[in-house]
């Protein structure tokens, strides 16, 4: 990825709604040809970013590059950029196939080759025939497609695409997301994908930028923000993480000995500290699937502890077991494959759990 | 646990007896309009159609007819434009005095006619003015763009701002975007607004009356033939013919109203609310 | 960085474009609407006289005269309160009879066919005022054709001469010319109770009828007060229906207006008489809004 070139760049990009900080000092750069994704909660910011990358909004200070060239001043009708809106903005009173081929008006091309253009990114989209539909008679799913041929057609150098699954039901999310990867190997464009849905975004981006507040917390590919992130905040919008407290007892240059409540004393890689807090006191984080139950004759490959079972829950293919570790004073959730059908443990069942020190995340 | 709902059989008399209050000096035109009498009275004297037929070859009406009509079909279309302005401006933009400036706008609809009638005669004469139908025109179009603006802004707000934006980001300028997007999109309120405006000016009487100077109005003319008894009848015939053509221009505007709904794919609720 | 300058940027900016937007209309309505309130604001301060040339104005003396004549001579005064009187009476009247339809058409129509019943409750208005008021005039004039109606099939024995009484006709009049004013606002407040409300009540052992006492009602409030204000206020400066109903004999505020102003050349008094009326609507309006929202709070559940 690292030798793919620039393509959307932000320095220090801030904008103010009158007094309301919006965007506070974003920075980074999207590299040609990814899948990238703004992650975040309602109300971050992620939207309004997308935004000034189209130029439907102005920045209040910083710079914004599309493909090494200063957007300032740039009206969003000439920007090499494509957008499908959340509502998906299909126009009603058009044909399906004038929808697709409103953005060729004004080019020169023949009417043939026009017609030609939109049967071929109708074909793409999935929706081969359905250009004499009238627009308001299709379903949500075929909208959006209609809305992503209206925009690929247009051989943009970004498309950006504005939560543009919220609105379809679970099924047909989950069709459309591995659609949405299939459509962006194939045109091989840049595309950047607004969502406060961490899955989704897990599933389809090479890289993601969570945002909270108006800032980027962390920006990452998927497994390094799901294995190392950087903060509890992102651990937490992430997946879920289980959180016990620890206590740091030395550091040297790049590792770090902490005692932790449940494990025990455990030596971490620098990498897997996150945080800039001083003192002793801290947390350690772990994913509910690092902690393995050991049945009777089975070891450990690496370290293990002893656990009480508190709750089951069970859930079908996976039982959510709550744990009390010896030694702490919290519940820990831990999940469990359900290989055998069903769960295998009773509350109030003492247990060995096995686990790996590169499994946990120190925070301070 | 539903209660069971009893056939509300009181409810429904009430309903109808205030239908029938609604409709009852309605209902009286077209029966005497074709009574063989001059005298508006029970019992009734036979059919005729001679009234509709003296109503047709009375010159002065016809000029009447033809004022009204035009100041309606002037003002309909000035109230319209007006109107499109304003309600895009209040849907779409902020800016500053919005608030007021809008208020001003729709202030005709809580006004007392005759308060704009004399505060519109007192400009007039003050700067010199002569009454004709072009200031006929100018106090209409203060009555009826409220109507127009109320419709259109319904309209503009059913209208997802994205489809702007949209075509905005396919290429195309604030003004073709109007044009290609907006404009169609707003066809059917533009279409119920005209005829709605038109409707409010042909029945208007106050302003009609007292800013018209030489030229007759329809309605003034329609107050002026109370005094003929003799004359009664025909404007009875005048009457029912209006009234038609009123209930024709709504039901065709409420038709157009709908049409838009479903296109755009909104909700048909009741009416122009 | 942001090359554009200040200029550049408020040009492209949301309220330039919407202060361009609304300037068509909002020029019009300046010039025509709040120049020539603001123009009858100011004659009412002026002084009735005669020019050199012999001819009647309103000479630009200032004077608090024309105030002291509509407010302290009883002519007017008498005026003031009939208008009041004869519109309070047919708001009160008209949105009493105006609540049971709305009420009908909300909860007793299927939806289907709400459309339609409003739409045959607001034709009658878009029919001419003018019209409208002759047949009223019709109706209830002496030998006219309620009493004529009446004796035809016998229940009377000659004309009836009650309902030709200046008062009962006007409001009669106005009440049915404004009933869709009053019904529409009621349907629209009455439509947007949430039905489940109505229904947890009644699960919970109310009866009908307390249920619409205590929910419905209030709910529905803010429609009534609309309704009241539309009928109140227009109803108040009424011109057409006084002339005509009243025989003459029973003019109301815009009769006057219209005598002082183009009858009798009195432009300032005229002015006067309009400002003062407008101000007591104006007044009315607000005790009368003051006093629901306290109504309101007090009751607040």
């Amino acid at each position: 990825m690292t030798d793919k070139p620039v393509m959307i760049a932000f320095q220090d990009v801030h904008k103010y709604y009158g007094d309301y900080h919006a965007l506070r000092g974003i920075t980074a750069t999207i590299r040609a040809g990814e899948f990238f994704s703004l992650l975040g909660p309602s109300g971050c910011g992620k939207t309004t970013l997308l935004r000034t990358i189209a130029g439907f909004e102005d920045i209040s200070s910083g710079v914004v590059m599309i493909d090494g060239k200063d957007m300032a001043g740039v009206p969003a009708n000439v920007r090499p950029t494509n957008m499908v809106f959340q509502s998906y903005a299909i126009f009603p009173h058009l044909t399906v196939e004038q929808n697709v081929g409103f953005g060729l008006r004004r080019d020169p091309m023949s009417k043939e080759d026009k017609a030609k253009a939109v049967a071929e990114a109708l074909e793409m989209v999935g929706l081969k025939g359905f250009g004499a539909r009238a627009a308001h008679a299709l379903s949500g799913g075929q909208r959006q497609r209609v809305a992503l041929a209206r925009a690929l057609i247009l051989k943009p150098q970004v498309l950006l695409l504005d939560e543009p699954l919220s609105a379809l039901d679970k099924k047909m999310r989950e069709q459309m997301q591995m659609e949405l990867i299939r459509l962006q190997r194939q045109v091989g464009i840049t595309f950047i994908l607004v969502t406060h849905d961490q899955e989704e975004a897990l599933v389809m981006s090479d890289r993601i930028a969570v945002m909270f507040e108006g800032e980027i917390a962390q920006l990452a590919d998927p497994e390094t923000l799901y294995r190392r992130p950087n903060s509890r905040k992102v651990a937490n919008f992430i997946g879920t993480m289980n959180f016990l407290p620890a206590r740091i007892l030395s550091e040297e240059a790049g590792r770090v000995e902490v005692d932790a409540q449940g494990f025990g004393r455990v030596t971490l890689d620098a990498a897997q500290c996150m945080g800039q807090g001083a003192g002793a006191e801290a947390n350690i984080g772990f994913r509910p699937e690092t902690l393995t139950i050991l049945f009777e004759g089975q070891s450990a490959q690496d370290r293990e502890s002893m656990a009480t079972v508190t709750e089951v829950v069970y859930y079908g293919d996976m039982t959510y077991y709550d744990l009390r570790l010896d030694g702490t004073e919290q519940d820990t959730r831990i999940s469990m494959r359900n290989v055998f059908g069903r769960p295998v443990l009773d509350i109030g069942t003492r247990t060995r759990v096995a686990w790996s020190p590169g499994a946990l995340v120190l925070f301070r | 646990m539903k209660t069971v709902q009893r056939k509300p059989w009181g409810h429904r008399a009430y309903a109808i007896a205030y239908l029938i209050f609604l409709y009852a000096p309605i209902i009286l035109l077209p029966v005497f309009a074709f009574n063989n009498s001059v005298i508006l009275a029970f019992p009734l004297e036979g059919f005729t159609t001679k009234w509709f037929g003296e109503m047709w070859a009375d010159q002065q009406m016809f000029n009447a007819l033809r004022n009204s009509v035009t100041v309606a079909f002037s003002s309909a279309a000035i109230s319209t434009i007006l109107g499109l302005f304003a309600a895009r401006a209040s849907t779409r933009f902020r800016f500053p005095g919005k608030g007021p400036v809008v208020a001003l706008v729709m202030l005709p609809l809580v006004l007392p006619e005759m308060i704009l009638a004399m505060s519109l005669l007192v400009l007039f004469l003050s700067v010199g003015v002569n009454l004709s139908i072009l200031t006929v025109i100018l106090g209409h179009v203060l009555v009826t763009t409220p109507f127009a603006v109320a419709i259109l802004t319904s309209a503009f707000q059913s209208l997802d701002r994205s489809l702007e934006e949209a075509a905005y980001d396919l290429g195309e300028t604030p003004s073709s975007t109007f044009r290609l997007i907006i404009l169609p999109l707003v066809m059917p309120g533009i279409v119920a607004s005209f005829l709605i405006c038109f409707t409010v000016s042909l029945d208007e009487f106050i302003i009609s009356y007292f800013l018209s100077g030489t030229e007759p109005m329809l309605s003034a003319y329609i107050y002026g033939q109370f005094r003929f008894p003799a004359n009664v009848p025909k404007v009875m015939a005048l009457g029912t013919i209006l009234v038609l053509l009123s209930v024709g221009l709504l039901a065709l505007a409420e038709f157009y109203r709908r049409r838009g709904m479903a296109r755009t794919g909104g909700k048909a609720s009741g009416g122009f609310l | 960085m942001q090359g554009s300058s200040g200029w550049a940027r408020f040009r492209r900016s949301e309220s330039a474009s919407g202060l361009s937007m609304i300037a068509p209309p909002g020029i019009y309505v300046i010039l025509l609407l709040a120049v020539p309130l603001f123009t009858v604001l100011l004659t009412s301060f002026y002084t009735d006289g005669v020019t050199e040339t012999g001819a009647k104005a309103a000479l630009p003396i200032l004077t608090f005269e024309n105030y002291a004549e509509v407010w302290t001579k009883p002519i007017y005064r008498v005026l003031m309160w009939r208008s009041l009187l004869i519109s309070l009476s047919v708001t009160c009247i008209t949105v009493l009879l105006a609540y049971p339809i709305a009420y009908f058409v909300s909860f007793h129509v299927a939806p289907s066919k709400k459309s339609l019943w409003l739409f045959l409750i607001t034709i009658p208005f878009w029919t001419s005022y003018i019209i409208r008021v002759f047949l009223w005039k019709v109706v209830l004039g002496y030998n006219g054709v309620f009493s004529s109606g009446l004796e035809m099939v016998g229940i009377t024995d000659g004309p009836m001469s009650f309902l030709t009484n200046g008062a009962v006709a006007v409001t009669v009049t106005l009440a049915h010319a404004y009933a869709p004013f009053a019904i529409l606002p009621i349907f629209v407040a009455l439509e947007k109770i949430d039905r489940s409300y109505l229904e947890a009540g009644q699960d919970l052992g109310e009866t009908k009828f307390t249920t619409f006492v205590r929910v419905t009602l209030p709910l529905s409030m803010p429609g009534v007060i609309a309704a009241v204000l539309i009928v109140f206020i227009p109803t108040v400066g009424d011109y057409v229906t006084p002339d005509l109903m009243g025989g003459g004999k029973l003019p109301l505020i815009a009769n006057a207006i219209e005598t002082q102003m183009l009858k009798l050349q009195h432009r300032a008094l005229g002015s006067a008489m309009a400002v003062s009326a407008m101000a007591i609507v104006a007044l009315v309006t607000v005790l009368f809004l003051i006093l629901n929202r306290r109504f309101l709070r007090g009751n607040s559940r």
